[in-house]
């Protein structure tokens, strides 16, 4: 029952076929079998949303999920963000803003406040506080945070380019 | 992490085929990855119910139930507008409850079924007073230590007279929400009235219990007022025909292994024309019988004003909107309060 099995995750488009036992969380997994070390691990029981990427466009904490679980879903992690050189809107306001200082938080901000523009674009102030509040970060303070993702939502109100 | 097989079945009937002894069901996973994480469980089989058919839906039946199937995720349900405008203090609980990302990837019958915190904190076999004793029950244990029941989502469903549909190796069965949980044992350590092996189909809310859409509110009182676990709350609703409440209904959280229904609140309200004086009445009768402890008398009192202050906010009625930091102290929008 220790036996690894073998499935596809389909992770910013491209599928990676790797071999897992199935305890392996999603997290681990991106890490470890992937390669993608932008999502970060924090706690790991759920609590500060580092690990946050988007799993079929909703925002889930990789740290609460099995890999075997992800199985056939599309996976967008902060990889994925950025065309090439070109940083999305979201990532420009974060350094815009000041939005991050050493960073670790800042993954699991990024595809929470992603998911968010492409769920519910037209949320109130209030909302985003309210959405923002389930990750921690112990350097910014949040405001600066709460000011670029309120830039990047009036952004993809106002522009048909994609926002990330 | 123990290691553990893990199956994904495609019918029902699969998956009861696939349970073992040792075995548990996967939903969402938000709960039980952190339980083996810890250790407080270890599965030897998981089952990920993931893809069982027919589970998704939420629907209105013939005789004007609804029935919510188990694999409905939190925040679907919450944001559905039907839903949300019939149950408007179930959206309000479920909104209230953990965070947008853990919402997204829970199952309803995966948070009725949650296990009480103090597990996570220190395993199966640790001694209740020796943790934070201030989350400890105060109703329901006979003065013995024990953990509340940590669903926000559960509370208005014992106010609603929600049921449980549960299918296992001998059939179907429905079973009360309020007859779902029960104080682990040393010789039972189960919390909830399920044997192993039975498998929740879906939820129903019985047609009645739409009738109280106008007058119906979720309060819920934490340490910070977004992304924590209840200290107390409340779930309270009512009928208002000709300025008197026809029927009411309150049931308190965090105060007990199982959401605490108070009948005879509920009989006290009957007839009576809303006001501070006998919701405080009826706060009071919530209350009977309560103990402290380890030191958490303050439960007691704060339960009883958060019972208080609920019946207020409903008898208010139900706001428009759901306040963006849902029942919060700060964020709530109350109409007319009947009393500073
Ligand atoms: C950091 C954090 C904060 C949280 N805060 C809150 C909060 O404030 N309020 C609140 O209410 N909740 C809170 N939660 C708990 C959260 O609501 C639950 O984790 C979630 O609802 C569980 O759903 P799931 O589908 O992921 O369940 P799983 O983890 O998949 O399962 C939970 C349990 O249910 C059983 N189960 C699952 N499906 C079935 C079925 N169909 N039939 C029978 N048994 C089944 C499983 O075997 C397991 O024992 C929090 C969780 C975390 C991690
Ligand atoms: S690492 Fe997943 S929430 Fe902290
Ligand atoms: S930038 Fe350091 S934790 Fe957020």
């Amino acid at each position: 029952m220790t036996d690894k099995t073998k499935i596809t995750l389909t992770v910013n488009g491209t599928g990676h076929a790797i071999d897992v036992a199935p305890r392996k969380t999603l997290a681990d997994a991106l890490r470890e079998d992937c390669g993608l070390t932008g999502t970060h691990l924090g706690c790991e029981h759920g609590v500060c949303g580092a690990c946050t990427i988007t799993v079929d466009g909703a925002p889930v904490r990789s740290c609460l999920m099995f890999a075997v679980q992800a199985e056939g879903a599309d996976i967008r992690t902060v990889e994925g963000l950025a065309n090439g050189p070109d940083l999305s809107p979201l990532q420009q306001f974060f350094i815009e803003e000041h939005a991050l200082q050493c960073g670790f938080c800042t993954p699991g901000f990024l595809m929470l406040i992603d998911g968010t523009l492409k769920q519910s674009p037209d949320i109130t102030d209030d909302e985003l506080t309210e959405i923002l509040s389930s990750n921690l970060c112990r350097c910014t303070g949040y405001r600066n945070i709460i000011r670029a993702a309120r830039r990047a939502l009036d952004h993809a109100r106002t522009t048909t380019e994609p926002a990330a | 992490m123990r290691p553990f097989d893990f199956v994904r079945p495609t019918s029902v009937d699969e998956a009861l085929a696939a349970w073992e002894d040792g075995a548990a069901w996967l939903g969402g996973g938000t709960n039980l990855v952190d339980l083996m994480k810890t250790g407080a469980v270890a599965p030897t089989r998981l089952i990920d119910l993931s893809r069982l058919p027919g589970m998704r839906g939420i629907e209105v039946l013939a005789d004007g139930s609804t029935r919510i199937g188990a694999l409905v995720g939190n925040s679907e349900l919450a944001n559905d507008p039907d839903f949300a405008g019939n149950f408007p203090m179930v959206a309000e609980a479920i909104l209230s409850g953990a965070s947008g990302q853990i919402r997204n990837a829970a199952t309803v019958a995966g948070n009725v079924m949650q296990h009480p915190r103090e597990a996570w904190f220190h395993g199966p076999a640790s001694d209740p007073l020796a943790g934070d004793t201030g989350k400890l029950a105060v109703l329901g244990t006979d003065g013995a230590p024990a953990a509340v029941n940590p669903s926000d989502f559960c509370v208005p469903l014992v106010a609603l007279g929600a049921v449980v549909e549960i299918v296992g190796p001998d059939g179907t069965r429905d079973i009360p929400v309020a007859d779902l949980h029960r104080m682990p044992t040393a010789d039972d350590p189960r919390h909830t009235t399920l044997t192993p092996g039975e498998l929740i189909l879906a939820l129903r809310l019985p047609p009645e219990a739409a009738g109280f859409a106008a007058h119906s509110r979720y309060l819920k009182v934490r340490d910070r007022t977004s992304f924590a676990f209840a200290l107390t709350s409340a779930a309270a609703c009512m009928r208002i025909e000709d300025g008197k409440i026809a029927e009411a209904r309150l049931t308190l959280g965090a105060v007990a292994p199982r959401p605490w229904r108070v009948a005879e609140a509920e009989d006290l309200l009957k007839g009576q024309t809303p006001g501070p004086e006998v919701f405080a009445t009826a706060a009071e009768l919530a209350l009977d019988g309560a103990r402290a402890v380890g030191g958490n008398d303050w439960k007691i009192d704060l339960a009883r004003r958060t019972a208080l202050r609920a019946l207020d906010m409903a008898a208010a009625g139900t706001p428009a909107e759901m306040p963006a930091l849902p029942a919060s102290v700060f964020g709530t929008q109350r109409k007319e309060p009947a009393h500073a």
